[in-house]
């Protein structure tokens, strides 16, 4: 790792202002996405301002039809809520799927939704829950948030303070591990809301990072069970492909992984 | 440079380091506390796992800044003078180790376990929460029934005896 200062922020305002007074920083929050990078000097900063102890971005509420999550949360805190198991159970079991115990003991909604990485499991929940990720100084829907392999709407300096999700009808998760990286191959999330839309979200496949696919939406909204995507399929030119897995076979995996997530309401299935 | 302040099996320690110092480092090179190992550049073997304000973490992927303040457990810190802790008897016991390079982040990992799931534990949980400890020796089947053994020895009021 490159030589760095390390700064500890006690709230936002002085996030943003340590971040700005430095010239090439970075936010530090569970850095298990940043630190490795970092290690292999993959990635240099000279200032890294740590997000963790800033207390506004550590809740958990449930406010009408919405869960709303501190960017601070960790997947381990939001596995074990009971607010999140009462209101979104395949979300408390989505994050207790993430990596394994030690990385979900630090890694953090705020930094894996900002981090994009397009094998990420939340990035997924949070397109089928239709979250609205609240930042520093605004909102944005889930659906303008991912823009590209590692891209988000996010402008420089700006914070995830956290991310509300819809609360849904029903919901499910059903994720194909890489044997060796543990990250989904293939994820898929799909929820029926209260209004009666259906979203699903795939993770992990996508050329283009995570997405909604919106025929699977479609065959869903008459009828929400596996049987209704029977003959559906991805276009492998939208599928990543390399040495883990062709388009071919990852277009295969999103169709498989669709169905059992609908087997799966109310709770995640992690494959090997 | 840092002062880093934090209390590493229950003594209060304080250091000058570079910022970028991971805990690792800290915890080996500035405390001279050489059970814990580092065994990958990915953060995914174990090896390195202490208890961080009582929970498992990877302290290759952590900057001894971050735990500032904060309570650490290494191995050294797990036996009670010269008795060992009910885990480490177990391994012995069951034979849970063959080289032992994994072996401190595996009794990390095993009292971590123990303490959020109490008598719950069964096989199958165990085998699933070792994901993140990686033993190139055993074929983890030894390890296995070793945190199971010392799950049943450590008895109901588990959640503070694994601590
Ligand atoms: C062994 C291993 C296995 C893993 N397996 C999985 C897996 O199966 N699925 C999965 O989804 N993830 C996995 N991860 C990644 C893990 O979930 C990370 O913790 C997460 O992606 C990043 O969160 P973090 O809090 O660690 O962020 P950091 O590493 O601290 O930060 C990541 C990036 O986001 C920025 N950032 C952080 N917080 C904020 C914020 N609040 N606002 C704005 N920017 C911010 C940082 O500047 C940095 O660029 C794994 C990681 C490891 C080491
Ligand atoms: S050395 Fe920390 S996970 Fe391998
Ligand atoms: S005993 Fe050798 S790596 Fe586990």
């Amino acid at each position: 790792m490159y030589s760095l200062s390390y700064r500890r922020a006690s709230s936002v305002e002085e996030a943003r202002r340590l971040f700005k007074e430095a010239s090439d920083a970075a936010y530090l929050a569970g850095g298990h996405t940043l630190l490795p990078a970092m290690k292999q000097r993959l990635a240099a900063h000279d200032v890294l301002v740590d997000l963790g102890a800033i207390a506004d971005m550590k809740g958990i509420g449930v406010s009408g039809d919405g869960l709303t999550i501190g960017g601070g949360v960790t997947h381990a805190e939001v596995a074990g809520s009971q607010e999140v198991k009462g209101a979104i159970p395949s979300l408390a079991a989505l994050a207790g799927s993430i990596g394994d115990a030690q990385v979900r003991h630090r890694g953090t909604l705020g930094g894996s939704i900002a981090n994009n990485d397009p094998a990420a499991d939340y990035p997924a929940a949070a397109l089928a829950l239709a979250a609205t990720i609240r930042t520093d100084g605004r909102e944005i829907a889930a659906d303008d948030f991912f823009t590209a392999l590692y891209e988000t709407a996010l402008e420089e300096g700006e914070i995830v303070t956290g991310v509300s999700f819809r609360i849904p009808e029903t919901a499910g998760y059903a994720k194909f591990r890489n044997p060796a990286s543990r990250y989904p191959m293939a994820g898929v999330f799909v929820a029926r809301h209260k209004d009666g839309t259906v979203r699903v979200a795939v993770t992990g496949a996508g050329n283009e990072g995570v997405f909604r696919w919106s025929e699977a939406e479609q065959a869903l909204s008459g009828n929400f069970a596996a049987e209704a995507l029977a003959g559906l399929s991805v276009d492998p030119d939208m599928m990543m492909g390399d040495i883990h897995g062709s388009p071919e076979y990852r277009a295969n995996l999103v169709a498989v992984m669709a169905r059992r997530a609908l087997g799966s309401l109310g709770s995640a299935e992690a494959i090997i | 440079m840092v002062t880093v302040s934090m209390t590493v099996n229950g003594r209060q320690v304080s250091k000058e380091v570079e910022d970028r110092r991971l805990l690792v480092d800290f915890l080996r090179e500035d405390l001279g506390l050489t059970g814990t190992h580092v065994g990958c550049d990915t953060s995914q073997c174990g090896a390195c796992v202490v208890h961080l304000d009582g929970k498992a973490v990877k302290s290759c992927t952590m900057l001894a800044a971050q735990a500032d303040g904060a309570s650490v457990k290494t191995i050294e810190g797990l036996a009670d003078g010269a008795e060992l802790h009910p885990l480490q008897a177990a391994f012995k016991e069951h034979h849970g180790l063959q080289c032992g390079f994994c072996t401190p982040g595996m009794i990390m990992s095993g009292a971590d376990i123990i303490a959020r799931h109490g008598s719950d534990l069964d096989e199958a949980t165990v085998r699933l929460e070792l994901e993140g400890n990686i033993c190139r020796c055993t074929g983890y089947h030894n390890i296995v029934k070793a945190i199971l053994a010392a799950a049943g020895e450590m008895g109901g009021g588990m959640k503070q005896a694994a601590e």
